[in-house]
């Protein structure tokens, strides 16, 4: 087939992004050419101010250079002005007169700087501050001249007016409001920043308005005057007083325009060949001036101009860091506050920390953070989903940290590590490394970050450290990831939730079935998502649903835990963590027969027999004649037990008992994640049921019901759920909550993550309130693990036997 | 079994049917270079890696098989099953042996 023909005027961040994204998804639909009107090849916008600064060089920031385009196949004319549109002949044509015609037209022209209309704007050393020639000129300045005056009080105002003082100039920063910043800070802020920033050495002039900009003798500028009729000296005049949508192009080829090009959810203008991404367009009246809006636009453009026809841009929420050494700024939503808003504040002055939290109905709608920015990610994820924090608001101000998620050594606050701190202490990964490779590599996003260091990317406990080193090193070009319509991974736009209720309401009952009706991108999914969308069928179609092995961790296909040298460790069941002499007997022959290297008691209160080798497998089962312990899946795993009522001088219930009914009516139980129970049998509680995913502590009148707590990652206390008077009771309100958990948590969630997302309330409800709702579901459990076999006798017997034997030869 | 390695130099192995193999599965043969990761792909094409991942020397072979990759069971390095290159940004390449599938048999070329 004749490929069709993509053209794209802008050769900007915005732009490349997009064609990155069609190339990822359907690199052989286009054949496709760039037009660029510098003479750069793609750069990082964002991390000019680093280049002015002299804390990066050009090389640095380069994220896309001519060989990338060509090792796609992408024709790229550099220095070359798009001058118009002829919709007619469906074709572009540059200013030195090259023609191309298209069958579809991207836009991605970014925007102008706007530039006062004051006499002696057009003298030579009055610049604007946009690319990689602004920055040379300011550079190349810095190093002949003395005064420099920036005309603006933003975010690229000051960036610009910092980066010309550590160049040795005298800077002068003049401001029409009020105070800096006005749209992203209030007073206070503004004011801490500005004491700041004077420390640094710049001055400011606030609330002036520049008349003119006059020449000095040699035709070169010289001086800067005010409506007061005061005049300053300047050698360099720097004008950052805002940006405009660069839509000539589009509006002169009859397209409608507001202030910017207008599209659609789907990021077509008026003409639907024609695509307009980044910020150039005006979508739904807003345009925006920072990249992280523009990379989520660039994806839903790729997707509709690869045909698939799923994903709708539908406008984003964005924040703002300053970047400038030292300073530590950060602010998102409406910071100001109305008049149905809540304020929570705090503010030390002396300490130079300020922050508020704006809250509107429990859910945090603005922030603005100086001194300690810290948070500002987690705040602004929560803005983003509309998160109800109505339970954490009493420590909301004291972050994250506070509730956990904290780098390996515990620190919490990325600007206070040194580079060579360790960030992550499962990879040995140190801050300086994931900066360097934020920088050189051009990272946005926390998966980028996880697949170039490593950090964060196995028991994740440093998430919210790296999400900071992300956000203080690109600024407001970070996004923190959407956890609610995040897709369950690169093979689809699908989320987790999106998949469960397709299965359910589809009655969908394999995984060709899921990923053939929800398009997959991938011809059978990836190592992420087969596993999961197995899970999801067993779960929803028990009994009916067909088991995929080859979709299962070898873990769970084997039916043992593989360690690093490739041979595999065998926990037998011990139920309520009781055993017998004859167990252990055999425990011991085994051992013997087979020369296992290691036995070990574990943390669950059973026999850990590590270094059984694979073929051995199925022989070591069998002479075990004991039920899989499940130490190995994302099951039911232990269910620890104190001595209790029957031997202990303060047990007021029978523990033991009843921690091995429940283990022997929830063994065999898969679930997202693996599940640990404990009970104990009286309020001291020695088998820690506080850390647990259901944990139950028996009192004189029954039995209290803990759920949602966790021993690992980050320790997580687990929280009361109710209290009931009977074992029965215990089985029937623990069996409901497990199967809600089981119907409706993500895979790989633990109970904890979960309920962190749904609210302990909505469980309440499900499991407390809904008495029929209750039964059912543990009806339901009871269901699922009716007649199921265990595992390991099965294989003793002769079940996969592929699975544990070599080929021979 | 009688010393493997006299034999098989230099020949094309067979291994066995191809049906042995589960589709998005793997099979090991042991061999006088180690043991061989024999891969069957959901469009039964086979192909065959040593079975030590170029990371810390995983059991190739116990990894989840898709498309034409296989992840590391250990710490989930994607590989490329037809030419052994990890996937960017890992690095690292692992050996590969021939494989060629005759009527319902698979035979694998160790040299
Ligand atoms: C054997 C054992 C350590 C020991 O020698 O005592 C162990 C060993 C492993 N743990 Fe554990 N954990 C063991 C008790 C625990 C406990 C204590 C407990 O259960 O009371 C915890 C904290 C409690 C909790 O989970 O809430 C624990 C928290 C973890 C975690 C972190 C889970 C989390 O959500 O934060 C992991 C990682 C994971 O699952 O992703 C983990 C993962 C592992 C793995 C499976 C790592 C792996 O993927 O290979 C280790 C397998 C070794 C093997 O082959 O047997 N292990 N692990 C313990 C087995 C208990 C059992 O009888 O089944
Ligand atoms: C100094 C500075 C610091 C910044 N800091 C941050 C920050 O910390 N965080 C953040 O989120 N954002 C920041 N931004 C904003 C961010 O860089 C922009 O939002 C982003 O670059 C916009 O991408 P774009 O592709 O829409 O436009 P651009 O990246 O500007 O690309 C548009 C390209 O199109 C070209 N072009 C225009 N017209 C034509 C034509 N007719 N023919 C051919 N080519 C044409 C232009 O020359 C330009 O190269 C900063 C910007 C600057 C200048
Ligand atoms: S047993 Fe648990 S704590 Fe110990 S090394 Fe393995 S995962 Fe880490
Ligand atoms: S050994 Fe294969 S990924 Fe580590």
């Amino acid at each position: 087939m004749k490929k069709m023909k993509l053209v794209m005027v802008g050769n900007g961040m915005a732009g490349v992004r997009t064609l990155e994204e069609i190339i990822k998804i359907s690199p052989d639909l286009y054949d496709i050419t760039v037009f660029g009107a510098e003479p750069h090849a793609n750069y990082n916008r964002i991390l000019l101010s680093p280049v002015l600064a002299g804390e990066m060089t050009l090389k640095d920031i380069m994220l896309n250079d001519v060989d990338w385009y060509e090792a796609n196949g992408i024709r790229l004319h550099l220095d070359k002005q798009i001058a118009r549109i002829d919709r007619i002949a469906r074709k572009v044509v540059a200013a030195d007169g090259t023609e191309e015609s298209y069958d579809r037209l991207l836009l991605a022209t970014g925007s102008n700087p706007f530039v006062l209309p004051i006499p002696g704007k057009d003298l030579p050393g009055v610049i604007t501050y946009r690319d990689i020639k602004d920055t040379n000129a300011m550079i190349d300045a810095a190093g002949k001249y003395r005064h420099a005056v920036v005309i603006g009080g933003g975010l690229l105002g000051l960036e610009a007016a910092n980066g010309l003082k550590l160049r040795g100039m005298d800077v002068t920063v003049v401001h029409l409001a009020e105070w800096l910043m006005e749209r992203q800070l209030d007073k206070t802020a503004a004011d801490m920043l500005k004491k700041s920033l004077e420390n640094k050495g710049l001055r400011f002039l606030l609330q002036k308005q520049t008349t003119a900009i006059l020449a000095n003798e040699s035709g070169r500028v010289g001086s800067v005057s005010f409506s007061d009729g005061a005049q300053i000296p300047a050698d360099l005049v720097v004008m950052a007083v805002g940006i405009k949508p660069n839509d000539d192009l589009a509006r002169a080829a009859g397209i409608h325009c507001t202030r910017g090009v207008v599209v659609s959810d789907t990021m077509q203008t008026y003409d639907p060949r024609i695509y307009a991404v980044g910020e150039c367009v005006n979508h739904r009246g807003v345009a925006y001036g920072l990249v992280a809006p523009l990379f989520e636009m660039g994806k839903v453009a790729a997707n509709h101009l690869a045909h698939l026809g799923i994903g709708r841009y539908e406008g984003s929420v964005t924040s703002t860091k300053l970047k400038v050494t030292g300073v530590d700024l950060f602010s998102a939503g409406n910071f100001q506050g109305a008049a149905d808003t809540e304020e929570i504040v705090l503010h030390d002055a002396i300490g130079g920390v300020y922050k508020k939290i704006v809250l509107k109905d429990d859910r945090i709608v603005g922030s603005v953070m100086v001194g300690d920015t810290g948070d500002g990610a987690w705040y602004f994820q929560m803005l983003r989903e509309k998160q109800n924090v109505a339970e954490i608001r009493d420590h909301l101000m004291f972050g994250q940290s506070h509730l956990g998620n904290t780098g390996h050594q515990g620190q919490s606050n990325a600007a206070q590590m040194a580079d060579t701190m360790e960030v992550c202490g499962c990879n040995g990964v140190c801050k300086g490394v994931i900066v360097k490779a934020i920088k050189e590599k051009g990272l946005f996003t926390l998966d980028d970050v996880r697949k170039h260091t490593k950090a964060s990317s196995s028991c994740g406990s440093c998430t919210g450290l790296v999400e900071q080193i992300l956000a203080s090193t690109v600024g407001g070009a970070y996004a923190p990831q959407l956890n609610k319509n995040k897709p369950m991974c690169g093979c689809t736009d699908h989320t987790h939730e999106e998949a469960r209720k397709v299965i359910r309401e589809q009655h969908l009952l394999s995984i060709p079935a899921v990923m053939h009706f929800m398009e997959w991108r991938t011809p059978n999914g990836c190592a992420s998502c087969r596993p999961a969308i197995n899970y999801y069928l067993l779960s929803t179609w028990p009994h009916e649903a067909l088991d995929d092995p080859q979709s299962r961790f070898i873990n769970e296909r084997a039916h043992a835990n593989i360690q690093k040298d490739g041979t595999f460790s065998v926990v037998p069941r011990m139920f309520g963590g009781v055993t017998t002499a004859a167990d252990l007997r055999r425990i011991a022959d085994v051992v013997d027969k087979y020369q296992i290297p290691t036995v070990k008691v574990t943390g669950g209160q059973r026999i850990d027999l590590l270094g059984v080798k694979k073929a051995d497998l199925p022989k070591v089962w069998a002479d075990l004649a004991m039920p899989s312990g499940h130490a190995y899946a994302k099951a039911l795993r232990t269910v620890k037990t104190c001595v209790g009522s029957e031997w202990c001088r303060f047990g007021v219930q029978d523990s033991t008992q009843m921690g091995i009914d429940l283990e022997r009516a929830f063994a065999k139980m898969y679930a997202p994640h693996k599940v640990k129970l404990a009970v104990s049998g009286c309020p001291r509680n020695c088998a820690e049921s506080g850390i647990k995913d259901v944990g139950v502590i028996g009192v004189d009148s029954g039995w209290e019901i803990y759920v949602a707590g966790n021993g690992g990652i980050k320790t997580e206390v687990a929280q009361f759920l109710c209290k009931v008077k009977t074992a029965d009771e215990v089985l029937e309100y623990a069996g409901a909550f497990l199967q809600v958990y089981r119907e409706e948590a993500r895979y790989l969630d633990r109970t904890v993550h979960w309920v962190a997302r749904v609210g302990l309330e909505y469980v309440k409800q499900r499991v407390l309130e809904d008495t029929a709702g209750r039964k059912a579901l543990y009806a339901r459990l009871l269901y699922a693990l009716q007649d199921e076999k265990d595992p390991w006798q099965a294989r003793a017997q002769g079940v996969a036997k592929h699975e544990f034997e070599a080929l021979t030869v | 079994m009688n010393a493997p390695e006299t034999m098989i130099m230099n020949e094309w192995v067979k291994v066995g049917a191809i049906d042995d193999i589960p589709p998005l599965g793997a099979r090991v043969v042991k061999s006088a270079h180690g043991d061989i990761a024999v891969f069957r792909n959901a469009d039964d094409e086979v192909f065959a890696l040593l079975d030590k991942c170029p990371h810390k020397g995983g059991p190739l072979s116990q990894g989840i098989v898709f498309g034409r990759h296989v992840a590391c069971p250990l710490h989930n390095w994607s590989i490329g099953l037809a030419d052994g290159e990890a996937v960017a940004p890992d690095v690292g390449c692992v050996r590969q042996f021939a494989v060629k599938v005759e009527g319902a048999q698979v035979f694998v070329k160790i040299n």
